[in-house]
């Protein structure tokens, strides 16, 4: 009896110590960089190491703030973050009415095609889409050539150099490169309502705009509550790869969003320190942001996300 | 009756929108890469001026013999594809032996180290400290550097643990009775069964190697650890002087080059593209039927 509980104990430990390297592996690259903090509360400057750079407490977070031009920079940076996730949000429903009308298309065919062609863009990287952005719309470009040749300009515009609607712009790329993907999930949504609530429905004398409006959507509204949760939490989150190939001289002002500021401190000024704080605040941010939606949805629907 | 007449000429028009809507959509995604290929195979001095519209004009390849005498091409070329090998198959492993094991309920701590691995989906701490904690392991300019960050990837646990406790219990306790350890019952009888959910994996992992960018740009400055995407961002950048260098070698080789095929910032930079994209292109149809089901599984718990 006791043998038999001492074995399947050792086999439990066993099966851990088998996960065991991956765990190792997991905290090595996910949690060790926490460890990364502690560069904002010292004045690191590379090459000297970490043990000789004096310990500064909270001056960096305080600097942040120091004067009218670093704050009206972070304002700027800032400004940029929620312009850009706030497009994202306010058209977050966009894949949603796209898988809606896309089920409407009866030829089954052009159905599948624009699915198949729609999608591929979400599967391009970023430094492929400005290279693509960069065929279409530099001065030498499609664009500009097709309009030279109807004869509407005689100078090329310099649709990549503009600071002016950035964020309008990123935001265009970010739904062409996207758009047809986030469908896929309301897609599959769809082809699970059940058919009877159509048949009902359709007796009553529903039309295709009715069936919509009273059907497919409220089936599909769970799922954007879901995804619209998501986008919440990770709304600081822009990621700094697109911003960081489409920016330029010019841009600058207005493309960088917290992720690319973060990047451009450290690895183009040399401030560590700064960046690390900042990128530390962003975090627990986050992290905050993630609990709220959570909490909401738990309320909400009584199940939570994450 | 006119009710009814009139909801049908609204359908109507509903529907020819529509379809001309997602057909405009449909022409703007493929547009772009359609535009690339015939400036590649055009002559150049003709594409070079943005005169390549609509269709291709005084076909040639020499573009695509010539790319490969930039110096780096060739490595970068053969950097990316070791990486997404061995990537691929790091992650794809780790991600089937993980999903598995997360399944196994006598496993000690089973569901904190369920929760400790999905938690660094929604939380990390940031791109500086994790450079200067790659810094700090001597992962700068050293190839792991773009292997072991990949190989837990908790988004391609999650999948195959939902696929594996989508399968029928019995299947593992019988094998179990027979007296098979834990190591047979994943090897012998769980990776035949999840080969579906591994393929949406390994489909999705080997693009995101492919297509990796900041990693380069964050750990490396060896020249032979350049990535295709990175030096394609590069060259979008200093294609100029790349295309002078080219023209040179040709000059020395050839007696005259022809300005059809003589290269220029524009021909340079769209090849490099079309190299950099073929490979999506090339196994986008195949893969695409995998990741419907792929998201799928993983929306259930995402």
């Amino acid at each position: 009896m006791r043998t038999q509980a001492y074995s399947r104990k050792s086999e439990s430990i066993r099966k851990f110590l088998y996960i065991l390297p991956f765990m190792v592996l997991l905290a090595t690259f996910a949690y060790f960089p926490l460890y990364g903090w502690v560069y904002a509360f010292f004045d690191y400057t590379p090459p000297i190491p970490l043990s000789r750079s004096p310990f500064v407490g909270l001056k960096w977070f305080h600097s942040l703030v120091e004067n009218q031009v670093k704050i009206d920079q972070l304002l700027q940076v800032l400004k940029n973050t929620f312009g850009m996730s706030g497009l994202i949000l306010l058209f977050s429903w966009l894949p949603m009415i796209f898988a809606v009308f896309l089920n409407e298309i009866k030829a089954m065919r052009f159905r599948k095609f624009v699915q198949t062609v729609t999608t591929l863009p979400n599967f391009i990287s970023w430094v492929l889409v400005y290279s693509l952005a960069f065929s279409m719309f530099s001065s030498e470009g499609m664009v500009n050539g097709l309009l030279k040749q109807l004869g509407l300009t005689d100078s090329p515009i310099l649709f990549l150099q503009s600071s002016e609607h950035v964020w309008i712009t990123m935001w265009m790329w970010i739904t062409w490169k996207a758009l047809g993907w986030s469908a896929i999930l309301y897609i599959a949504a769809i082809t699970g309502i059940d058919d009877s609530l159509y048949e009902a429905a359709r007796v009553d004398g529903a039309t295709r705009m009715q069936l919509i409006r009273h059907v497919t959507l409220p089936s599909l509204l769970p799922t954007y509550f879901v995804l619209l949760m998501l986008q919440i939490a990770s709304f600081l989150n822009n990621g700094m790869e697109q911003y960081f190939v489409f920016q330029n001289a010019f841009n600058k002002d207005t493309i960088q969003v917290l992720d690319l500021y973060v990047y451009n401190l450290a690895m183009g000024g040399g401030s560590y320190s700064v960046s690390v704080a900042i990128s530390m605040l962003k975090s627990l941010i986050s992290v905050v942001l993630l609990f709220s939606v959570n909490g909401l949805s738990k309320w909400f629907r009584g199940e939570s996300i994450v | 009756m006119r009710n009814a007449v009139r909801a049908g000429a609204a359908d109507k028009t509903i529907s020819v929108l529509t379809y001309a809507l997602f057909a405009l959509f449909a022409l703007l995604c493929m547009y772009p890469f359609y535009y690339i290929v015939i400036n590649t195979i055009s002559a150049n001095d003709v594409s070079a001026r943005g005169d390549i519209i609509f269709l291709p004009r005084q076909i040639h390849f020499q573009n695509y013999l010539d790319v490969f005498k930039i110096p780096g091409l060739w490595n970068a070329t053969l950097i990316s594809l070791e990486r997404t090998l061995l990537g691929t198959s790091l992650t794809v492993g780790a991600s089937a032996f993980l999903g598995f094991m997360f399944t196994q309920e006598d496993m000690w701590g089973r569901k904190f180290w369920y929760r400790f691995t999905v938690i660094t989906m929604f939380f990390n701490a940031g791109i500086i400290p994790w450079y200067l904690t790659m810094k700090s392991l001597h992962l700068t300019n050293n190839f792991m550097a773009y292997v072991l960050p990949t190989i837990v990837a908790p988004f391609f646990i999650i999948l195959v643990k939902t696929f594996v406790e989508s399968t029928p219990k019995e299947l593992q306790q019988s094998a179990s009775i027979d007296g098979a350890g834990i190591m047979t019952i994943f090897f012998r009888i769980m990776l035949p069964i999840c080969k579906p959910i591994l393929a949406t994996v390994a489909i999705f992992a080997a693009v995101d190697q492919w297509n990796s960018f900041q990693d380069t740009l964050l750990l490396v400055t060896d020249s032979k650890l350049y990535s295709l995407q990175f030096i394609l961002y590069n060259y979008i950048n200093q294609a100029s002087s790349l295309s002078t260098m080219v023209n040179l070698q040709n000059a020395g080789s050839t007696a005259m080059a022809s300005l059809a095929t003589k290269q220029t910032t524009t021909s340079i930079r769209m090849t490099v593209t079309i190299i950099v994209v073929a490979p999506i292109l090339l196994v986008y149809p195949i893969f695409q039927r995998f990741f419907v089901k792929g998201i799928m599984i993983g929306a259930v718990k995402g």
